[in-house]
């Protein structure tokens, strides 16, 4: 039913597939390496007429008296928003905003007394008027963040300053988050989420840092914030696939979900399972799987008790055709397991390593080699001896069959390792399994052939009842 | 339980019982794959059951457990769609509801709209009772469930319930509709919105006034320019229900506020639905509102805008009040439409290209020869093939107007620099144009100007070119007839049977396949078939078997003596050729020829 929605949202909607973009003579990158690097800006709906302003002395020339007044004077100039796109209009007050807003940031880094109640909604008035807008739509038909130059925010030389003194403000010993809450309210806070869809990554690493102050300074915005990242992740996964932010959002999240306190509540185990899990379902894992994966272990050295649900999760969801994505799952579940606590794998270890054993016996040698790679933890290794009468039959005929079969030497070789590992382990069941292997796989067979059978046996009784209902024979 | 006693009972060789025993052993399997086909054949499975047993067992056992890979979910959910009869007919419908409810509150929105869509089909095979007893309850449930899965879930099923209920469940329903539009989650809004038409439609007008029309003010000024932008759809069909003098006062000021919205998603979805809201709001609105709307939208900041609005302009402009068309058309829509040819923005111009024909008939001769022509000219001349391939595909509507001949000046190097594109794609789209074009040019033109492009086509470098080539000098027969085809193109095609590159000679082979059968008996088998038959000793195996396929090909063109005395014995000494596939095809080719 948001079919709608999602076609608006992605920007490749308007036109119909580009005879230029499906060829597939040129390679996408070697295109787009020709093409100067693009800038957008959605900011400026109407071409106005040229913007004035009055130029004022500098702070440092009034006495301290005048200051403060002068300073919100700035803060009204600096609303002012002009338009970058046009490389030639008002280049006078273009220059004159951006060595007030450096004026600014400077002022507001060393003095001390500036900050006035009255000063407050005039800042938040100025950040908001300069950095809320619509994103402009991506400058590619389909953009792809692992293989497109980002299209970079034209009027960067006047926003960077912007959040630079926004940062600075945040970040002074004057500020009182007791005042200023009452403007960096949530309707804030949601725009501000908003903007982490930039395409433009020097913006997302401001917004970074912007968002983190504003978590740590008010304490009644915590809840609401990790509601709306919730929510952006929910759209993201289930309705656009598209939001570039993720991997910003999630890297506050991991400091975030350091600061837990223990016991988690409900609230943010449902974020673990109902979120953060999902996210891995969705085509550019890779973008942010590193911070994902950080916040997942995050959450297990909180709390152990939650590592069978990640795992029976990541194990639901792993990816079926995609051997780039096993090889990231893979990467995470080793990271988990680095943590693991004995109890917990106990309670994993069946559904996990037929997993692992159908990865170490995938052709994809990436997907193979990576699995058996865990052999070589130390850790890991550990565990597997313990638990080796439980493991080593889950592993054995994927191991014994590849050590035969594999197209690769070097998983064959790798596979020879682990079966003279689990051999040294455990030889007494190592000489019982190598010894039932063929009649195992006769059994198998047998099995297979009665499965046909007996649905055969159906699709008989159906016709059988079918023809009956037709009154074709008699019943 | 008792399907496990069922499988012993099928062990021992009760025919009944087999199936649920197979099902139980298949959905506990490990294999997706397998849990995946016994889910498929659910309905087999019920058949062979009965529908007692399928109600009192199979259901629960579904219900009770199912937690699978949501692609087993979602083969379930569209099963459960059509069970109807299975489980005894309307009358035991509301046996399926179970299953599918908690299949409505999945995360995977697949599975979950699969479910929804299952629900809406049974919610009409259950009676207005067994609709108020059991149905409505669900959705109530779904309405207030936790999670916003379920709440978004509940959004599509309000509408195929409510005209089938007493007036006090229908309050119940606005009332939950109302609460789920201001829903705190903006995933269960955007849900709520894109159902706002659907709803509408099936209430009472009074309350469309009084319940719908809050809330699609609401909803279009949300903080989200996701849920706005659905607003503007529903807006439209709102529109279509409320009597003309409504729609100034209810909608009007809602959607004047969307098209200048300062989200160019909404922008967007304004100008996509254009057409539609022209429809809705009628002639005078349309002067009055829409055309300078429709203005600003070509005129917008936004490319994405403006390309959507320019592939509006013609059905706008065809579906002005014929009283003043021309004149609005020639002062407020021309101008942007002028403007927008020099676009910066390929895809805005490739949009305008796709239907700026189309004005010609509705301005007719003058106006296009004075106003149009000039853009057009413009367009072929563009530096992106795209917009240049746009004009020429429509080039019929010109036709009709003024004839083609006034762009045939252009027209020409147009064609030959889109013939030689490096890029295959649009070769390939230009050739599909050139039957059309041979059409509308003539024949002398044509032999003059185009034969030697595409005889050229042919030896592209790429496949699908040269596939393309052959289709296209058949259709070029059809049109010219087959003694223009003797003349101008089959002596260069059998030429090129004697090419030292084997695609060359194939591409002969290819030829002679498509064109046999427009050309008829006399030309194929007195000039096609003697190369056919020399190519058959080529020293290529590839060019070898395809000669077998083109005599099959053309056997039904020859009479029975060509196939006896020429086909057969040649057909026969590759039937014993030493590469495998040439023997195949000779063999086929005897067996479907009947030669044997």
């Amino acid at each position: 039913p948001l079919t709608k929605y999602v076609t608006a949202m992605s920007s490749a909607s308007t036109t119909p597939p580009s005879v230029d973009k499906v060829d597939g003579f040129s390679r996408k990158s070697v295109r787009k390496a020709k093409q100067k690097r693009s800038q957008s800006s959605s900011q400026f709906r109407s071409q106005g007429k040229p913007i004035e302003l009055t130029p004022l002395p500098l702070l440092k020339d009034v006495s301290a008296q005048e200051q403060p007044e002068l300073f919100l004077k700035k803060l009204q100039q600096c609303c002012a928003v002009f338009d970058f796109m046009d490389t030639l209009s008002d280049l006078k007050m273009k220059e004159y905003k951006r060595s007030t807003l450096n004026e600014l940031v400077d002022y507001v880094t060393v003095s001390r007394g500036y900050l006035t109640e009255q000063a407050y909604p005039e800042v938040v008035k100025m950040v908001s008027y300069n950095i809320f807008r619509t994103l402009p739509p991506s400058d590619s038909n389909e953009f792809d963040p692992e293989e497109d130059e980002p299209t970079l925010e034209a009027s960067w030389p006047h926003l960077q300053l912007v959040y630079e003194f926004f940062i600075r403000f945040l970040e002074s010993q004057e500020f009182q988050p007791s005042i200023a809450k009452k403007y960096i309210d949530q309707k804030f806070v949601l725009q501000l989420l908003e903007l982490f869809d930039s395409e433009d990554p020097r913006e997302r690493d401001y917004l970074k840092t912007v968002l983190h102050r504003i978590y740590g300074k008010f304490l009644g915005l915590r809840a609401f914030i990790r509601k709306q990242i919730n929510n952006i992740f929910l759209r993201f996964v289930y309705e656009t696939e598209h939001f570039n932010g993720v991997a910003e959002l999630l890297e506050i999240l991991g400091s975030i979900i350091n600061g837990f306190a223990l016991p988690l509540k409900a609230e943010h185990k449902q974020f673990l399972v109902k979120v953060l899990i999902p996210l891995h379902t969705v085509r550019s894992l890779s973008l942010f799987h590193a911070q994902l994966a950080y916040c997942i272990v995050q959450f297990l050295e909180k709390d152990p008790a939650l590592t069978e649900p990640v795992i029976r999760g990541l194990l639901k969801f792993w990816p079926k055709t995609c051997s780039q994505k096993e090889v990231m799952y893979l990467g995470e579940l080793e990271e988990i397991l680095d943590v693991i606590e004995p109890t917990q794998f106990v309670k994993i270890q069946e559904p996990l390593f037929k997993q692992i054993s159908k990865c170490v016996s995938s052709p994809h040698f990436q997907v193979a080699e990576r699995a058996l790679y865990y052999w070589n933890n130390e850790y890991i290794m550990s565990l597997i001896e313990e638990n080796s009468n439980v493991i080593l039959p889950i592993m054995f005929t994927s191991l014994y069959r590849i050590s035969k079969e594999h197209w690769n030497p070097a998983i064959v070789a790798l596979v020879y390792n682990v079966l003279k590992a689990f051999m040294e382990m455990n030889s007494t069941l190592f000489d019982e399994l190598t010894s039932t292997y063929k009649s195992d796989r006769q059994r198998e067979k047998k099995k297979e052939k009665e499965r046909e059978e007996l649905w055969k046996r159906l699709e008989d009784l159906e016709l059988k009842r079918s023809l009956q209902s037709d009154g074709i024979i008699p019943t | 339980t008792k399907l496990d006693d069922s499988k012993m009972a099928g062990a021992e060789g009760d025919d009944s019982l087999y199936p649920i025993a197979v099902l139980i052993d298949e959905l506990r399997n490990e294999d997706v794959q397998l849990r995946l086909n016994s889910i498929k054949k659910l309905s087999t499975i019920a058949l062979a059951l009965g529908v007692e047993r399928t109600r009192t067992e199979l259901l629960p056992f579904l219900t009770d457990t199912i937690y699978d890979e949501d692609e087993v979910l979602l083969a379930l959910a569209e099963q459960l769609g059509s069970f109807t009869v299975l489980v005894g007919g309307p009358e035991f419908v509301h046996n399926l509801l179970p299953p599918l409810e908690s299949l409505a509150t999945v995360e995977e929105t697949v599975v979950r709209d699969k479910a929804v869509e299952s629900l809406r089909k049974i919610s009409q095979e259950h009676s207005p009772v067994d609709l108020e007893v059991h149905f409505v309850p669900l959705v109530k449930r779904l309405a207030s469930g936790d999670w916003f899965t379920s709440r978004t879930s509940a959004c599509g099923l309000f509408s195929v319930c409510y005209p089938r209920v007493s007036s006090t469940v229908k309050a119940e329903i606005r009332q939950h509709f109302r609460t789920l539009c201001s829903d705190d989650t903006p995933m269960v809004r955007r849900a709520a919105a894109s159902k706002l038409g659907e709803f509408a439609k099936v209430l009472e007008l009074d309350y469309v006034k009084s319940d719908i029309i809050p809330l699609f003010t609401a909803l279009a000024s949300d903080e989200q320019d996701s849920v706005r932008l659905l607003a503007v759809e529903a807006g439209v069909s709102i529109a279509t229900l409320l009597p003309q003098e409504d729609l100034e006062a209810l909608v009007m000021p809602t959607l004047r506020q969307a098209a200048e919205d300062k989200s160019w998603r909404v922008r967007y979805m304004v100008a996509d639905k254009f057409s539609e809201l022209q429809k809705a709001v009628g002639p005078e609105i349309t002067k009055t509102d829409l055309v300078p709307a429709f203005q600003n939208l070509l005129k917008d900041c936004e490319a994405e805008v403006r390309a959507a609005a320019a592939n509006k302009v013609k059905v706008f402009c065809e579906n002005l009040p014929e009283d003043s068309r021309e004149t609005i058309i020639m002062t407020h829509i021309l101008p942007c439409v002028k403007e927008l040819v020099s676009d910066t923005n390929q895809h805005v111009k490739s949009a305008l290209a796709s239907v700026i024909m189309g004005l010609s008939t509705i301005l007719g001769k003058d106006n296009t020869v004075e106003h149009l022509l000039p853009l057009f000219l413009v367009q072929l001349k563009d530096e992106c093939p795209e917009v240049r391939l746009n004009i020429i595909s429509n080039l019929d509507c010109v036709n009709e107007v003024i004839g083609i001949r006034q762009l045939s000046q252009s027209l020409l190097p147009a064609i030959v620099e889109l013939a030689e594109d490096a890029k295959w794609r649009v070769r390939l789209a230009i050739i599909e144009y050139m039957p059309l074009l041979a059409g509308q040019l003539g024949v002398e033109f044509f032999d003059e100007k185009l034969n030697s492009l595409c005889m050229a086509w042919l030896i592209d470098h790429v496949f699908a070119i040269r596939e393309a080539a052959t289709c296209n000098l058949m259709k070029l027969v059809e049109k010219f007839g087959a003694e223009w085809a003797q003349n101008t193109i089959v002596p260069k095609v059998l030429g090129m049977a004697n090419d030292s590159n084997y695609l060359h000679r194939m591409t002969t082979l290819f030829c002679i396949n498509a064109l046999s059968g427009v050309c008829g008996q006399e030309i194929t088998t007195k000039h096609m078939l003697p190369v056919v038959l020399k190519m058959s000793t080529d020293q290529v195996a590839n060019v070898r078997f395809n000669v077998a396929r083109c005599l099959q090909k053309i056997g039904p063109v020859l009479d029975s003596s060509a196939l006896q005395a020429e086909v057969k014995p040649v057909l026969e000494k590759l039937a014993t050729d030493q590469d495998m596939d040439v023997k195949y095809f000779a063999l086929e080719a005897i067996s479907v020829l009947a030669l044997a």
